[in-house]
């Protein structure tokens, strides 16, 4: 299925580390390889510390990166000049996750879409800009008349819809989703994930997904990408990953996940694993692969060698040293 | 109902903010009961009031802002909470009943060290020396299974890791076996892995003393996993309520059913749309005179705009309010809603 589709950005041995203090260095993303296909909706899953966030933003050259490649349509991302660049964050758009600290309180809602239409010289007229605002708005289910009032004016997920008005101004062909609907209430929530598909099916848009909420990512995700203090330990479809998860970290992850259901609920507690204590500090991590503490199948190997992405058929990739021992176990 | 042992009885709960822009009616005529040992979750969306009655119940609505109005009761072993002396307000709080905030870092107090907040509330309420307190924190902490109790106990909340302050938080709640248990959205700051670790521990822990759970949460995973009875609250009153079963698999709300719909389950093909419910939960300054629901309801009728409906009794505790199940209503089919997975 992967061979058809055209890559639209590919991630090499991407590395970002942080300097915090003496001798002491945050690997926050640490040798993450991946690749997004033009069109589809990567999602992207961790807890919180994990590095969702600043591989997200490191891939759009938000921030600087410390060793690594990524390529955007073939040009790497950290070293474009001049028009290129201009040409990459009018392609690349981001929405937050923070709907009320992402927009400036003291602009109306035109000047916040207008701003990159103004910058990128996306209208020739006065007209054709604001008729751009409006298309844009009237995309993410406002109104015209929302145009001149200012964001205090609205609730958590009209502003999220505003944040995603500014993103698609700019006719954007890929959007990095930093966890857009979890500062949302549960009603609210599906309106956005609902707006964001048909936006995709209706723009054909590439989209990176960072969230925390299994259920939510899996809904809208194609393929999901699980992070864990900072490297990649799974990669595959969002149905073989939840059918058929291979790490062990996946695997407690997903058993976590509370069920709506009170008698499936029930079944659940009964066969839940169970991960003892908490994410480790990702600063100065020990050698060997980064689950080894919590890991129930954790062996010799583990405490020295971090283990390699292993392509395990039909794109699905494992970054485990002990596979073939966990398949034998589950059967 | 009265051969049941109630620990906890409210009656016809109204609270008012009095702000600025006028009086926000936050809680608008809220009954319910909780039997002893049983877990009551109390759900829906942010602003419908949920955090509101579980602090009339911890008696921590401020005056003047704030205001229980008359003609409310809050029954604590058949006498009315809101009558309290001082000094019964003292044991009742911390020692009768505890709760549990959502953010354990801003509920903690950060300058001191994380034994002594524990310490604080056994020297109160069990009049313990503070060489015995000392031990019964270290014991505590570890029962709520914080590694290493001796040195964390000397520790300040920020060096601890979000998990582990709610499992303080938990610590210190626990600490004088209360008999009533509130938790405000004690999970939803946590990663899911973090998250069932904290639920088996109050479930442990109420199992072992019997104690009475509130959970108030927006999490209908949490409440699956957790709750035996389910009050689904909308715009400051309760729109249903029902053992846990009834919700799920037999909900009589539109609501309900919007809001068991609108979670993605795991068994729906991506990308399909999910159910959302259109539009924003109604200005509680200016509460509707009809159902509260009816601008956002797909079976809105013209009474659900002029009358609020009545309970109806479906039996078994299970009780709507809606006009649909007026004898005079549309039949209207329920939507398949199996919430879960699978």
């Amino acid at each position: 299925m992967s061979t058809e589709k055209d890559v639209l950005i590919s991630v090499n041995h991407l590395k970002k580390y942080f300097n915090v203090g003496k001798k002491a260095v945050l690997k926050a993303v640490d040798d993450v390889s991946f690749d997004i296909y033009k069109g589809e909706t990567l999602g992207m899953v961790g807890e919180s510390g994990c590095g969702k966030t600043t591989c997200g933003r490191t891939c759009i050259g938000l921030y600087s990166k410390t060793d690594g490649q990524v390529l955007y349509k073939g040009k790497d991302v950290h070293t474009l000049s001049g028009k290129e660049r201009q040409n990459f964050k009018k392609e690349v758009q981001m929405v937050f996750q923070d709907p009320y600290g992402s927009l400036d309180p003291r602009m109306t809602v035109s000047e916040i879409v207008g701003e990159g239409i103004d910058i990128h010289h996306l209208a020739k007229s006065k007209q054709e800009r604001q008729d751009k605002i409006y298309h844009c708005l009237e995309l993410v289910g406002l109104n015209r008349e929302h145009a001149n009032r200012f964001v205090h004016e609205f609730s958590g997920g009209q502003r999220q819809r505003i944040g995603i008005a500014r993103a698609l101004a700019v006719d954007p062909e890929f959007m990095v989703l930093d966890e857009p609907i979890s500062a949302l209430d549960v009603s609210i929530q599906a309106q956005v994930v609902n707006l964001l598909i048909d936006l995709q099916k209706k723009m054909g848009l590439t989209y990176l997904f960072v969230a925390h909420d299994l259920s939510m990512v899996k809904h809208i995700s194609d393929r999901i990408a699980v992070l864990y203090l900072g490297t990649l330990v799974e990669l595959a479809t969002s149905d073989e990953l939840f059918a058929n998860p291979l790490h062990p970290y996946t695997q407690a992850l997903l058993s976590a996940i509370p069920v709506p259901d009170p008698q499936v609920e029930k079944e659940r507690e009964a066969k839940k694993i169970r991960l003892e204590g908490d994410v480790p500090s990702p600063i100065n991590p020990a050698p060997g692969c980064r689950f080894k503490g919590r890991c129930r199948y954790c062996t010799d190997i583990c405490q020295k060698e971090l283990p390699p992405l292993k392509d395990v058929g039909d794109g699905h990739f494992v970054a485990c040293h002990n596979i073939h021992k966990m398949e034998m176990g589950n059967e | 109902m009265a051969e049941k042992n109630h620990i906890l009885e409210v009656k016809n709960l109204r609270v008012s903010y009095h702000t600025y822009a006028g009086e926000v009616k936050a809680v608008r005529g809220v009954s319910f009961e909780l039997e002893t040992g049983q877990a009551l979750a109390i759900v829906g969306e942010s602003g419908c009031g949920k955090s509101v009655t579980a602090k009339s119940i911890m008696g921590l609505i401020k005056k003047p802002q704030g205001e229980i109005k008359e003609g409310s009761e809050i029954l604590y072993n058949n006498v009315n909470i809101l009558d309290y002396s001082k000094k019964q307000w003292q044991d009742y709080k911390g020692g009768e009943c505890a709760i549990i905030f959502q953010d354990a870092l801003a509920a903690l107090n950060p300058t001191m060290r994380v034994g002594k907040q524990i310490m604080e509330n056994l020297m109160a309420h069990k009049h313990m020396k503070k060489d015995e307190a000392k031990k019964e924190a270290v014991e505590m902490l570890r029962r709520v299974g914080i590694p290493e109790p001796e040195k964390r106990v000397r520790q300040y909340p920020h060096q601890f890791s979000g998990g582990m302050r709610q499992r303080v938080m938990i610590a210190i709640a626990f600490a004088c076996d209360p008999k009533l248990l509130i938790c405000d959205e004690p999970t939803t700051a946590l990663d899911v892995t973090i998250q069932s670790q904290i639920l088996d521990i109050i479930k442990e822990l109420q199992k072992k003393h019997n104690t009475s759970v509130i959970m108030i949460t927006h999490d209908l995973g949490v409440v699956a996993n957790i709750a035996q009875e389910i009050a689904v609250m909308y715009s400051g009153m309760i729109v249903e309520r029902g053992k846990s079963e009834d919700i799920f698999y037999r909900p009589r709300h539109p609501y309900t059913w919007a809001l068991i719909e609108s979670v993605p389950r795991l068994d729906l093909t991506n990308k399909q749309r999910l159910a959302s419910i259109p539009g924003i939960p109604p200005d509680l300054l200016n509460p509707p005179v009809g159902c509260p629901f009816c601008t956002r309801c797909k079976y809105c009728m013209p009474i659900c705009k002029e009358r609020m409906p009545e309970n109806t009794d479906f039996g078994d505790g299970h009780t709507a309010a809606c006009w649909l199940h007026h004898p005079m209503a549309p039949q209207v089919e329920m939507p398949d809603v199996k919430g879960g997975a699978k």
